[in-house]
């Protein structure tokens, strides 16, 4: 099986702390050998060089850790490694496509839905999800089921425009 | 966190097994509660079952009743259409509560078994815990507290239970299913939690090794209505200062039959049959509505930061009360 490039940790001993960690990453292939400590937020961050996803509170209060496991967007920092073993999961690195970036992101850009960016990873795989549940209804709505990404910043009107506008170009 | 064995058993006989085999092991869910206790030292498990792939998971609709699966997750429990239309209370808890990432991961059986969110429980530096250890004090009772529970509790501990699909589920008379390592047993969730003041260190009625592997949940006859009503300090993706659940089934502007739970207020999610003996055969009537919020909060007990919650609860069953009947008025 192909593994990612090699992170900054060292692979962990082999013995009844480590875990063999098999899933699909943004479509490819991956194997982490890691402590069974380890959550799905380290692992992508340290064993496979995925640093768009962001280490914010790391309780599970702030959504800067947001990633889709099987579709659905959850926090990486809550979840352990070892609990994505032969499952999907996408990052903010694979929004993107082969034709440039995805249309959350553009107009993420274009609405200014950012400031220092430290949350917009978070946003964005959230905004994704959210257009996917037909939560899109109305600003109201939008900011309801965004709640759980934080912004210090306070670029959230800001970020309400960037989803209504391809929420609106969805027809959603 | 302190290192630990991870299993992933494939069936619940085995799992139960295993963690009764082990006094420091724990079955391991959604995590949500739990690797942010671990991340904290709170709690301390040296082996973890993860269960998530346990065939536990999904909703059968029978005609009286929803058989949950203890894996269904709290964001899919509230996608079922027959929630919404039989247990109108139980999905808005259930979307009012954490956030869309946490409603993903948190499974509804995992939901049930939530610590308390005490910031002195949840801080192992702070030794006065009698939730944590025994005998050694309350931190919360001379400190800053605020989002803390004023019934069911005493100067020991003023621990909340902060979940809000629990409080319209007691009201409803849900039960949960449990497998343990002597056998299968059904347990009303009205009898499930142990109130602080019946003892702090002891959360819920359930053994080492006990499985909570279904939630039966009776829907509510044709006729009967129902909300829940949340106060918070922010518009969403926050605990409740007070919560209500009401159902009821009116005839003409009486109220013929009423079941009322309070959240946000307990240190179990707080079924209220005082208040609802006080209305149940009534005609609707706003001053009553309060009288019955009163006798619910009489026996509170507080301390400075919570004195607040015994109005505000008041006022929010009064709220919910008025907005339910308010076509009957």
């Amino acid at each position: 099986m192909k593994t990612t490039r090699s992170g900054t940790r060292a692979p962990a001993k082999q013995d009844q702390y480590t875990v063999d960690v098999f899933a699909v990453v943004n479509g490819a292939p991956v194997q982490w050998r890691v402590d069974t400590r380890t959550t799905l937020l380290e692992a992508l961050r340290d064993s496979s060089g995925l640093t768009g996803t962001k280490r914010g509170c790391d309780q599970g209060a702030c959504g800067a850790c947001t990633v889709h496991v099987d579709g659905a967007r959850v926090l990486s920092c809550l979840m352990l490694a070892a609990q994505v073993d032969g499952r999907q999961v996408t990052t903010v690195e694979g929004l993107a496509g082969e034709l440039g970036m995805h249309p959350m992101q553009e107009a993420f850009l274009r609405h200014d839905a950012f400031q220092c960016g430290f949350c917009t990873s978070g946003q964005l795989m959230s905004a994704v999800c959210l257009l996917r549940e037909g939560r899109a209804g109305s600003d109201a709505e939008i900011r309801e089921y965004m709640s759980g990404n934080l912004c210090r910043c306070g670029a959230y009107p800001n970020i309400v425009a960037a989803v209504r506008e391809i929420a609106d170009g969805a027809g959603a | 966190m302190r290192a630990f064995v991870y299993d992933r058993p494939a069936a619940v006989d085995e799992a139960v097994a295993t963690v009764a085999a082990d006094p420091q092991a724990a079955f391991l869910a959604g995590g949500t509660t739990q690797v942010d206790l671990m991340k904290d030292g709170v709690w301390t498990p040296d082996r973890l079952v993860d269960i998530t792939r346990l065939p536990l998971r999904g909703i059968l609709v029978e005609s009286q009743q929803l058989k949950v699966g203890a894996l269904t997750t709290m964001e899919e429990l509230a996608a079922e259409p027959v929630v919404a239309q039989r247990l109108a209370f139980v999905r808005s808890a259930l979307l009012q509560g954490a956030s869309v990432q946490l409603r993903n991961m948190a499974t509804i059986g995992g939901n049930l078994l939530q610590r308390t969110r005490c910031r002195y429980f949840r801080d192992p530096t702070v030794s006065a815990c009698n939730r944590r250890s025994p005998d050694s004090g309350c931190a919360a009772v001379d400190n800053v507290a605020r989002m803390h529970a004023v019934l069911g509790v005493d100067e020991r501990c003023i621990a909340l239970h902060a979940s809000d699909v629990a409080v319209p589920l007691v009201a409803v008379e849900a039960s949960v299913l449990v497998t343990g390592p002597s056998g299968q047993r059904r347990i009303p969730l009205t009898e499930f939690w142990v109130r602080a003041d019946e003892g702090p260190s002891i959360e819920n009625v359930l053994g080492h090794g006990d499985l909570i592997t279904e939630l039966d949940i009776p829907l509510l006859p044709s006729g009967w209505r129902s909300g829940y009503l949340k106060v918070r300090d922010r518009a969403s993706y926050e605990f409740a200062l007070t919560s209500a659940a009401v159902a009821l089934q009116m005839d003409g502007d009486m109220i013929a039959d009423i079941r009322i739970a309070l959240g946000g207020v307990g240190s179990v999610p707080w079924r209220a049959r005082e208040a609802e003996e006080m209305l149940r055969g009534t005609h609707v009537d706003p001053v009553r509505f309060e009288q019955a919020g009163r006798a619910t909060m009489a026996s509170a007990f507080t301390v400075p930061g919570t004195a607040f919650k015994v109005d505000l609860a008041v006022r929010t069953l009064s709220r919910q009360l008025l907005t339910m009947t308010e076509a009957s008025r």
